[in-house]
């Protein structure tokens, strides 16, 4: 095809700038690829990447992860989310809805950032975090969305139509599930629940091999992120 | 009294310091229900009160809701700081984002243990003056207006003169090299809302002072 051609097609797509890894771009990959949006990502490698990006003052707090959509370098993974939940109708249908929308994903994003951090930590530390997880999971958070489920009976959390709070949440659940398989064990609800969203067509796809979705981050992710952050 | 939202929050700045800000700002009278022990915080949680056993609350519209940013957003929408449209809503959140990791840093710092103070005041100073406020300073200066986004006043303003007061209560000078930013803290302050806040005897909480910073220690294990 074509530079020219491919270029311009390429120009429509979302472009996401984060390492090639999880942190806190995944829940943007899932929300894109929740609304069947295709994106083209780049990794961010080397020191000298993210200088030409700060140089280039496309990061507006020198910070990634930074999305280009709709003519804009946006930052701060909030915004990101916010605006392609409302763009592609996934922000519930009033202000209401996205009351309980906004409550429930700031619950999710706290339960998947003792998770993102987790590979930093010392192995004592870990063991330690661990256990924080799998209470705050089962304690604090899982309960929470059980009962909505089971309150209004519907298949969604918030309006009975897919919205970002769903996604967050299957995202939330296999994030856990990969540290504490069987922590879904007392929640029948959110059983079905992930049943039933990871068999959503675009969701199907996105878990996948060869999707976009990122494996858990490595020793390689952790050593890459230092180099180019320049973090000893 | 019924039909004012119902803050439930430790008597301080803290999470909740913003909210009050907001409130004010769209010029919204609202009540407190101070956290004082222990006890008082496990009775909200026994009560079922808490959706995450954490506070800020904020009883508002029948509704009793919890984490900070959804309360913020829901205030903006509900009484017109979030602006007119999809792209106005990404830039206020944006520049939001930006205010709240920057408060973030200030609001710890009174929790920090006496060693590293200095240093995170260095820090403080360091993010301030070289990540947050040259973004706003070149925001202002690009489009010449009065206010951060759209020609008109957001929530996005209101953050942003809560983040400075709060940097300048740091260091007095912080603000010395940006003077769109200066006289944004001029005008902003000045708008009648903002102005009552800012008084003496209105719902402005001030800096955390020993007494209450044992006090959150004690009451939320912190």
């Amino acid at each position: 095809m074509p530079k020219a051609i491919r270029s311009s097609l390429m120009a429509g797509k979302p472009k996401l700038y984060y390492f090639n890894g999880r942190g806190r771009m995944e829940s943007v990959r899932w929300l894109l690829a929740a609304a069947g949006i295709e994106f083209v990502e780049e990794f961010l490698e080397t020191r000298e990447q993210y200088e030409k990006l700060l140089q280039d003052g496309a990061l507006l707090f020198q910070q990634v992860p930074m999305v280009e959509i709709d003519g804009m370098k946006m930052v701060q993974t909030r915004a990101i989310l916010g605006y392609i939940a409302a763009k592609h109708n996934l922000y519930g249908k009033n202000l209401k809805e996205r009351a309980l929308i906004d409550m429930y994903v700031e619950g999710t994003r706290d339960l998947m950032d003792l998770i993102r951090v987790h590979h930093k930590f010392s192995p004592e530390e870990q063991e330690k975090n661990l256990a924080l997880i799998n209470e705050r999971a089962t304690a604090r958070y899982f309960p929470v969305y059980e009962k909505v489920l089971k309150d209004h009976g519907t298949e969604f959390l918030v309006g009975n139509q897919l919205t970002w709070a769903d996604v967050q949440l299957i995202e939330a659940i296999l994030m856990v599930e990969e540290k504490v398989s069987t922590i879904l064990s007392k929640f029948p609800l959110l059983q079905d629940f992930k049943t039933r969203i990871c068999n959503i067509p675009t969701i199907k796809k996105f878990l996948q091999p060869g999707s976009q979705r990122k494996p858990p981050p490595d020793e390689s992710y952790v050593v890459t992120a230092n180099r180019v952050f320049n973090r000893k | 009294m019924p039909g004012k939202p119902k803050l439930h929050y430790a008597n301080g700045r803290g999470k909740m310091e913003s909210i009050r800000w907001l409130l004010a700002a769209a010029g919204v009278e609202f009540e407190e229900q101070f956290i004082e022990t222990k006890e008082d915080l496990e009775k909200l949680r026994s009560d079922g009160l808490l959706l995450f056993q954490q506070v800020p609350m904020v009883e508002i519209d029948g509704m009793k809701m919890v984490q900070t940013r959804a309360i913020l957003s829901y205030l903006a929408a509900k009484y017109n700081l979030y602006g007119k449209d999809l792209k106005e809503r990404a830039l206020i959140d944006m520049y939001v984002e930006g205010t709240t990791d920057l408060m973030g840093i200030i609001m710890y710092l009174p929790f920090q243990p006496p060693e590293a103070k200095e240093k995170n005041l260095a820090l403080i100073t360091d993010k301030a003056t070289t990540r947050y406020f040259p973004v706003y300073e070149k925001v202002l200066k690009d489009h010449g207006q009065d206010y951060l986004v759209g020609n008109h006043f957001t929530w996005a303003d209101v953050h942003l003169l809560e983040a400075i007061l709060m940097a300048e209560e740091c260091k007095s000078d912080i603000l010395s090299k940006f003077p769109l930013l200066q006289a944004f803290k001029g005008r902003i302050s000045n708008i009648p809302t903002i102005k009552k806040f800012l008084q003496p005897g209105s719902q402005r909480k001030p800096p955390p002072d020993e007494k209450y910073i044992a006090q959150v220690k004690q009451t939320f294990n912190v």
